[in-house]
């Protein structure tokens, strides 16, 4: 580092407010949408459907990146929600059986 | 279908904040390893600082560092705005998501309160709202004290290096995952959600398979949308 820690550079102060002010209209470019969209049924199934969509679809592609460790893990997770309906021991259990799968030379 | 009851107590953000303390280790250590990477590529500290409090948005922060180099010239700038909005697609129906739940609230609450917004504090506010809560307090007291950890988490990673060598041998780069994986649980109903997640799930593996990258949560997920709302039970 040449410079200081509490010194910022022009371009990077863009840079931040870029991603920032890109970030945020999506934040809220969503909900406002909706706010000026007639709710008919078949909008509201569909929003109804979208928080197991977006889930599925952001754990898929990390378990086939993964492979059979993240893979067990996730049904780990799933399945001792299923029985004990406590997040905090379905996330404790699959970090565990992680760590112990990659401590006997799983990946 | 405009939820009318909603309200806001504290009572109700003090259990949203207390929801999120089986994922600090994981906001934690992955908050440090960002202010490390941020480190070794020479943003000074109150860049990194910076950059990890206002935009929030954890993926895409990584990403973009990779992109950035030092110094920094305007095309790379432009890329690193770009792959920022490509990675929070998925912001956009996430946002949508939550209307039904909080379009009574008048916008000089709601907008502000959606700059906390992330996957983690949309999925516990929707999963409460199942179970019949109608207070919105969930939302923005697990989106506050999220943004608080992250935030705070990026300083010791900073000046420290990482303090978890390696995450992964304590599976910690999975806590977020397995807190997904838990909280898909009890959003499944019957065969209306089989179908739309089996149409999210392949959408999502085809475009990753494809393209790689982060797309495939923004094109399964809307798939698996359109799958629910054409489908009559």
């Amino acid at each position: 580092m040449t410079e200081g820690a509490f010194t910022a550079d022009t371009m990077v102060l863009f840079a931040i407010l870029g991603m920032a002010t890109v970030t945020y209209a999506l934040r809220a470019g969503g909900y406002w949408v909706m706010g000026r969209v007639t709710v008919t049924p078949k909008i509201r199934r569909g929003l109804e459907a979208l928080p197991g969509a977006i889930i599925v679809s952001t754990i898929l592609p990390i378990i086939l990146q993964g492979g059979l460790v993240v893979g067990l893990c996730i049904i780990v997770a799933a399945a001792v929600q299923l029985r004990l309906k406590k997040e905090y021991v379905a996330v404790f259990a699959a970090a565990a059986v992680a760590a112990a799968l990659r401590a006997g030379g799983f990946q | 279908m405009l939820e009318k009851n909603v309200t806001l107590s504290l009572r109700g953000c003090v259990q949203g904040a207390l929801m999120c303390i089986p994922v600090f280790p994981g906001i934690i250590v992955f908050g440090a390893v960002f202010g490390t990477v941020a480190a070794q590529k020479g943003l000074s500290f109150l860049e990194a600082l910076l950059m990890n409090s206002i935009v929030f948005a954890g993926a895409s922060q990584f990403v973009a560092m990779e992109i950035y180099s030092d110094p920094l010239d305007r095309p790379t700038l432009i890329a690193m705005v770009g792959i920022t909005a490509a990675i929070n697609m998925r912001m956009l129906l996430i946002g949508a998501s939550l209307r039904p739940w909080l379009g009574q609230v008048p916008g000089y609450k709601t907008y502000p309160a959606l700059f906390f917004l992330t996957d983690l504090n949309w999925l516990l506010t929707l999963s409460q709202y199942e179970k019949g809560t109608r207070d919105w307090g969930i939302y923005l007291g697990s989106g506050l004290i999220v943004w608080a950890v992250w935030s705070l988490s990026v300083i010791p990673g900073y000046f420290a290096g990482s303090l978890i060598s390696d995450p992964k041998t304590f599976g910690l780069d999975l806590v977020l995952p397995a807190f997904f994986a838990a909280l898909l649980v009890p959003l499944w109903k019957g065969k209306r959600q089989t179908v739309s997640w089996l149409i999210a799930g392949g959408v999502a593996w085809a475009t990753w398979v494809l393209f790689g990258g982060y797309w495939s949560i923004f094109t399964g997920a809307v798939a698996g949308a359109f799958a629910g709302a054409y489908l009559d039970d």
